[in-house]
């Protein structure tokens, strides 16, 4: 693979890997809660380690982002943008749970 | 290293129309920018859904209100299409037959529709269990953030629609191909975006 430049297989492919991947690990967040076999909280840690597992699919292979290949403002965007969703929501619910602690 | 081997967002026109791709790596941005705002928007629609679920009020919980199978049929209804979508890009790029595009468009356009509909259900049986937004500060949160992805859906039907029409009445010229990339990229974004949800909402509030 090189540039933009893929034969149609290629492409193809690229969109049917990402489908795989795509289904085998909603497959498997689903099951884990439908046949519980961990403690809740485990659970919960596992089901969103699949989400965030399956969003970095997502972006490489139906969105086609790569670190070596995308041109680096969208890059750059991805990463600003990723800065703010983890700096507001882990912030929100840092203080608003730490705020519900305290007044309980 | 040249301008051209550089890869915008989505999928690339490359060498198959040089100067259709020269323009839609300036025209894809601009929309890039706008989708990243977007995902910044739900994700503190998400810190609120996060902060508000417990807050039921002595009203429906999460684990009463979500049922797994439908959750889990919308899924696969989305990823699907989305699947799909991308063989409407590949179909557009390689220029195959009109009948072709139109008939990849107008399958991802039924699997759209097909979840929003499944959507709406739930939300009607949540009506019917009393499960309305002024009910709880869980369930206003939950429908300020769970519609507002189905809203996008509608739109991205609607976009669809146009899209199929511009095709039969254009024809693939320049524009409508830079179009049809950034619908690409919205209706792959909206498949990111209900991962997030599919997680963070149905799941976590299915978890015994």
């Amino acid at each position: 693979m090189s540039g933009p430049n893929l034969s149609k297989r290629d492409e193809i492919r690229s969109y049917a890997t990402g489908y795989g991947f795509a289904l085998a690990l909603t497959g498997a967040a689903f099951a884990i809660v439908h046949w519980p076999s961990f403690a809740s909280i485990t659970t919960l840690a596992i089901v969103l380690g699949l989400a965030l597992v399956q969003m970095v699919v997502h972006f490489r292979f139906f969105l086609q982002i790569s670190f070596r290949k995308s041109a680096s403002d969208d890059l750059r965007l991805i990463l600003f943008a990723a800065l703010i969703v983890i700096l507001m929501v882990s912030g929100t619910l840092v203080i608003i749970f730490n705020l519900r602690a305290r007044m309980m | 290293m040249t301008a051209s081997d550089i890869r915008h967002a989505g999928l690339n026109l490359g060498d198959t129309d040089e100067l259709t791709h020269e323009q839609a790596g300036r025209a894809l941005f601009g929309f890039w920018v706008f989708l990243m705002s977007d995902a910044v928007l739900f994700a503190l629609l998400f810190a609120t859904y996060g902060v508000m679920v417990s807050a039921t009020a002595g009203g429906p919980t999460p684990a009463l209100e979500y049922k797994i199978l439908p959750a889990f049929l919308e899924t696969l209804t989305l990823l699907t299409s989305s699947f799909t979508f991308g063989m409407t890009s590949v179909t557009m790029k390689r220029g195959a037959s009109r009948r072709q595009l139109l008939a990849w468009m107008g399958l991802t356009l039924v699997l759209g529709a097909a979840f929003l509909g499944m959507e709406l259900h739930d939300f009607a049986d949540m009506f019917g269990d009393a499960a309305y937004p002024t009910r709880s500060g869980y369930l206003s949160s939950f429908f300020a953030l769970v519609p507002l992805h189905g809203l996008h859906v509608f739109f991205g039907i609607i976009w669809i629609a146009v899209m199929m029409m511009q095709v039969m009445v254009f024809g693939l010229d320049a524009p409508v191909k830079i179009n049809i990339l950034r619908l690409g990229l919205f209706w792959h974004f909206l498949d990111i975006v209900w991962i997030a949800i599919f997680s963070v909402v149905y799941l976590q509030g299915l978890i015994r």
